[in-house]
């Protein structure tokens, strides 16, 4: 009994308090506080101006998740920043244009404009799967084994060849190009209400269709094993690289139909469209916690409504800090809470 | 004794000689390129000059020397300490408004102050000399280098890249908007500051053997490629140097595994933080260059992501951590970008009858693109292969080792080292080690704070 309670003694130790990581944590909530409160604060100050930026932030935030998921998938099944992603957006926006304004005439969008939009649609979406799964047979999937650097490098090559195909005159050339499409319907603070209404009837069906897919479906489940363990889930008979490919055409379809509404709400087409947004989105991405579906809808949603407000709002620096105002936020989330809103965080293994 | 000297001289100036075949090849390199431009070439008759003037002009070996400067920079950081830096434009972007605000009579500038300048004195604005300004420059870039490396100390890969990243387009955005940062003109927004300073020769200019000052002019240009090379070269020992020295090895440690380098007694925040300032210092000397010999001018539209990305493909296509391998890299992309694309494309339309001069440089970002997906696929180590880099990129990553059977690639990599294995050296190793410290074959004396 006795050295029963001196062995306890023995091995009893003073639990030691480490400082550090609670003081990150505390300050990562006080930097979503203090970004909440500024929101408020826009609100109070001038309520109709907020009522604007929060419609164009909507708009806009759901591009950003169509976006966002593409990287956020790939990034949660291979570990890669798919550099190329925003530029395969950047594409389709080309594609779209060619598609409803060349192919079919669209000019002055109408109810009867429905038709050529899913037309668009489905040629974008065909479209962005068909590149993004040939980018990944025949570039990514012989790095897969590589250091990560070589794998990250090629995304940036094809996202520099991608810009460089549409830069050329015969697609697109190196100025902005503006098409003739025009829109009606009613405009409250600035925002076209049709052009919200159109982008939340096609984005909403697409995200819960992803979500479907992901938890729901026998496929899904194979997405979540390899992404979990590539060797477990060969073991167990999934076929990796058909899973692998899935997950990026499902990335390359939605960054096909983001190419469509993006181009009908801005009605131009540049070829440098894609690393500005893209930048957006992956920060979207990393906001919401890279590899999770909602957080990147969450995390798309906040970008817009926040770029929004700051272009909008009462107290914003207005459009030319934009991009600054996104990368600020996200260097302050990588350092005090590199996992998102979200996401786990991850220890390394040694 | 003495035959015997007289039989070591010549070899070991041999072996001198062979030690450094890389400077003395450098040296010649750029001697021969100074002599050819400014004494052989005007001699020549034309048949003979215009083919060399039309593939490699004057202006193009500048371009391409200052790249390189731009490279080995980046090498530092991206090559030495494996963190990859897809901002480095920011760099660039503040040596080169260094240079506009110290160098130039920029908008609204009531400080008339004249430090070793070779402009009149009465003229006026901020003018100081060259040299001064690229210490100047550097020294703040690094300390800029410092401010972006400190809270990306944490992160790792891909994030890491990604935050770069940001603060390479805030820090355009930020001179971009600089015409109203709080209703000042900093540095006078999307026009930028233009007419930069020429470099001064000094006592040269004065005896009448060089220009006096280097402008944009034939004269001019030629006599810039010794000024870029001298910076080249620094940058290329300095590369060398630190590369062989502590610092060096612990970045190699860092970037090949940073868990063990800190386990044996790497400071990772310090020899992080040194290679994103001295890789910061190159990018801010990069920057004068560029904008008191390359453009005259500096304006943010210079600064964008593509240029990020084209430094690092330099970087990569040479030779990661090799730094002959990134300065050829440099060279060959550089000139690719500004002459050699169109040349080809003269040269194939003389051949084929093809109208391609025009437009083969409008594919300059296609062919980039492809090049860098290609040498990704096919040879990831570069041109010119660091050995240690190449090893690297061949073996799989660690955690892909570990679910290949670690114990597998282990006993591989084992037998390797084995066959490789050299026992005498290894002992004399041993013996050293054991004469050095005696306390190693003695047995550890119990610790009273071990529990």
């Amino acid at each position: 009994m006795a050295t029963a309670t001196l062995a306890a003694v023995g091995t009893e130790r003073k639990p030691k308090v480490r400082i550090g990581p609670l003081v990150t944590k505390v300050l990562g909530y006080g930097v979503i506080a203090l970004v909440l409160l500024w929101v408020v604060a826009n609100l109070v100050a001038n309520p109709d101006r907020f009522l604007g930026s929060v419609l164009v932030g909507l708009q806009n935030g759901m591009l950003y998740a169509l976006v966002a998921l593409g990287y956020t998938m790939v990034y949660g099944i291979i570990e890669l920043i798919n550099f190329a992603h925003g530029d395969l957006f950047m594409l389709s926006t080309i594609v779209a244009a060619a598609v409803m304004v060349t192919g079919l005439g669209v000019g002055a969008l109408s109810a009867a404009s429905i038709l050529p939009l899913i037309v668009a649609l489905i040629v974008c979406m065909a479209f962005g799967a068909l590149v993004n799964v040939s980018s990944e047979r025949f570039a990514y999937r012989k790095l897969r084994s590589a250091p990560k650097l070589a794998p990250l490098m090629t995304a940036v090559g094809l996202s520099f060849v991608f810009r460089g195909i549409a830069q050329q005159d015969y697609i697109n050339g190196s100025a902005q190009k503006n098409w003739a499409v025009t829109w009606g319907g009613p405009i409250v603070e600035g925002v076209f209400i049709y052009k919200l209404l159109m982008v939340l009837v096609v984005t909403a069906p697409l995200l819960f269709l992803m979500s479907y897919i992901v938890s729901r479906t026998k496929m899904g489940k194979a997405m979540r094993a390899v992404a979990q363990d590539q060797d477990g889930a060969r073991l167990m008979g999934i076929n990796v690289n058909g899973t692998i490919s899935f997950t990026f055409a499902l990335g390359g379809a939605l960054a096909g139909a983001a190419g469509v509404l993006y181009f009908l709400c801005q009605t131009q087409t540049y070829y440098d469209t894609g690393t500005q947004l893209g930048l957006i989105a992956f920060t979207s991405a990393v906001l919401g916690g890279i590899g999770n579906l909602t957080g990147a809808v969450v995390g798309g949603l906040a970008i817009g409504m926040i770029q929004a407000i700051n272009e909008g709002g009462a107290y914003g620096l207005g459009s030319t800090w934009s991009q600054s105002v996104v990368f600020i936020i996200l260097i302050i989330l990588m350092v005090f809470k590199p996992e998102g809103l979200f996401g786990r965080p991850t220890t390394e293994k040694v | 004794m003495s035959t015997t000297a007289t039989q070591a001289q010549p070899s070991r100036l041999r072996a001198t000689l062979y030690r450094q075949r890389w400077p003395i090849g450098y040296v010649t390199v750029i001697l021969f390129l100074f002599v050819l431009y400014e004494f052989i070439l005007p001699s020549l008759v034309k048949g003979v000059t215009a083919p060399i003037t039309a593939w490699l002009p004057v202006a193009t070996i500048n371009e391409c020397l200052m790249w390189a400067i731009m490279a080995l920079g980046l090498n530092v950081v991206v090559g030495y300490a494996g963190l990859l830096d897809l901002g480095y434009v920011a760099f660039w972007a503040l040596g080169g408004y260094t240079a506009g605000w110290l160098m130039a009579y920029p908008f609204n500038w009531t400080l008339n102050f004249h430090l070793l300048s070779p402009v009149p004195a009465r003229a006026p604005g901020t003018h100081i000399n060259f040299w001064l300004v690229c210490i100047i420059a550097g020294t703040l870039c690094a300390v800029l280098g410092i401010i972006i490396g400190a809270p990306t100390l944490r992160l790792r890969g891909d994030y890491l890249a990604l935050v770069t990243l940001g603060f390479g387009e805030v820090i355009t955005q930020f001179f971009r908007n600089s015409n109203d940062i709080a209703g000042r003109n900093v540095a006078n927004g999307d026009p930028g500051i233009s007419s930069i300073d020429p470099i001064g020769t000094g006592p040269l200019g004065a005896a009448g053997i060089a220009p006096k000052l280097l402008s944009n002019s034939a004269a001019g240009n030629v006599w810039k490629i010794l000024v870029l090379g001298l910076l080249v070269g620094l940058c290329i020992f300095i590369s060398l140097r630190i590369r062989e020295g502590r610092l060096g090895r612990a970045w190699l440690a860092i970037r090949e595994d940073e868990l063990a380098a800190n386990m044996m007694g790497v400071p990772l925040v310090r020899t992080k933080l040194l290679a994103y300032a001295v890789g910061a210092f190159f990018g801010g000397v990069g920057g004068v260059a560029n904008a008191s010999m390359i453009t005259t001018a500096v304006s943010p539209s210079g600064f964008d992501f593509g240029k990020s990305v084209l430094v690092l493909l330099m970087v990569v296509l040479g030779g990661m951590g090799n730094v002959w391998g990134v300065t050829v890299g440099a060279f060959l992309l550089a000139w690719l970008n500004s002459n050699g694309l169109k040349q080809i494309g003269v040269q194939l339309d003389s051949w084929f009858g093809t109208s391609l001069a025009g437009s083969l440089p409008r594919y300059n970002y296609l062919i980039l693109g492809l090049l860098l997906v290609l040498m990704m696929l096919f040879r990831r180590e570069g041109l010119i292969p660091e050995q240690r880099t190449a090893a690297l990129m061949h073996t799989a990553s660690r955690t892909e080792a570990e679910s290949l059977g670690a114990d597998s690639v282990e006993a591989a990599s084992e037998t390797e080292a084995f066959a490789h294995s050299d026992a005498k050296a290894d002992a004399l190793i041993a013996a050293s080690a054991a004469a050095v410290s005696p306390v190693l074959n003695e047995p550890e004396p119990e610790r009273e704070d071990v529990r």
